[in-house]
């Protein structure tokens, strides 16, 4: 009695739901996961190379290049994009707080203001 | 007789999902949180230094007792970036080589856990390899966590994100050692799932840090 008190087989467990066996990408698409990202990379340092580093858009490009690197590592390779929604929202929240947080610093010390 | 019977699944949860993964996903959150603040406190202080050395301009005196050059090195950051970006790569491979182990198509290189995990390692001991040598070359250069604003914000935030890696690196070695030791299976992917979630999320940071501290001026 005891033992199958304390025995779970598969069969007891929801594997998908505990985000064991989740769908993940193939060999394929992280092979393409990864050629964009050294893209991304590679174009980021030849831009900061170039005179276009003088431009008032070189940051806010450079930043969004960033953030679709940070985007498709974290949907990719985190599979967060597979996986199940608490743990999208046990990331996104913080994150969102994170961010809130950094612009609002950037804002109170003055940063965007050009002083 | 009452002998309890070890099994690989798990005992449902009231969220039925494994603790183990809403633990690294919690956690992952708060280092959302941590590194923002260090971040945060480096975009702060930029360009506030009072005395040189300035990460991408020169120093000339009176500002600074002899001509000092930017001192970021972007071609050895941009190597150790793609380094890691590839050990993300490896890492995922790895995962998939135990996820997958035994099942058709996951033969050779592609099915061999070990393979992969010892290249992560490797990638990942490359990137704390450029770190050390760029650390080094900065406090020969005169800069120092003591010497201005830039010099300890920048060895604050890039030493923790450091950290972070050497400590992915000997999580990863413990899993290689298991790997060797008694061979890592299907059973065993969430234990290596869980370490390829905080690996990824140490080269998200990473992401952010090489773009805001040695990309944009």
């Amino acid at each position: 009695m005891a033992d199958q008190e304390f025995h779970h087989t598969n069969a007891d467990v929801d594997v998908h739901a505990m985000g064991e066996m989740h769908e993940h990408p193939t060999w394929k698409q992280y092979k393409w996961v990864a050629l964009i990202l050294t893209l991304i990379t590679a174009l980021e340092v030849f831009i900061y190379y170039t005179s276009f580093k003088d431009s008032p858009l070189f940051a806010p490009v450079l930043l969004v290049m960033s953030a679709v690197k940070f985007a498709i590592v974290v949907m990719f390779y985190m599979h967060l994009k597979y996986d199940h929604k608490l743990f999208r929202a046990l990331f996104t929240g913080p994150l969102i707080i994170a961010m809130s947080t950094l612009a609002a610093l950037l804002f109170v010390f003055g940063k965007f203001s050009g002083r | 007789m009452a002998t309890a019977v070890a099994s690989h699944a798990h005992p449902p949860t009231s969220t039925g999902l494994d603790h183990r993964k809403i633990a690294i996903w919690a956690f992952i959150g708060s280092e959302c949180m941590l590194f923002a603040s260090l971040i945060s406190t480096y975009l702060i202080y930029k360009g506030r230094s009072v005395v040189g050395p300035f990460p991408h301009e020169a120093c000339n005196p009176p500002v600074c007792a002899t001509h000092l050059n930017p001192i970021l090195n972007i071609p050895v950051t941009s190597f150790s970036t793609f380094v890691l970006l590839m050990s993300s790569l490896a890492m995922v491979l790895a995962l998939a080589a135990v996820e997958n182990k035994g099942k058709p198509g996951y033969s050779g290189i592609l099915g061999s856990s070990k393979f992969w995990l010892f290249a992560t390692i490797v990638m990942g001991a490359t990137f704390l390899g450029c770190q050390a040598y760029e650390f080094t070359s900065f406090v020969h250069e005169g800069l120092t966590i003591r010497t201005n604003l830039f010099g300890s914000s920048f060895f604050t935030l890039t030493g923790f994100h450091g950290a972070h890696v050497t400590a992915g690196v000997l999580w990863l070695c413990t899993l290689l050692a298991i790997d060797f030791k008694r061979g890592l299976g299907p059973k065993d992917t969430l234990i290596v799932d869980i370490c390829a979630l905080y690996w990824h999320f140490v080269d998200v940071v990473w992401i952010a840090i090489f773009t805001l501290v040695y990309l944009i001026k």
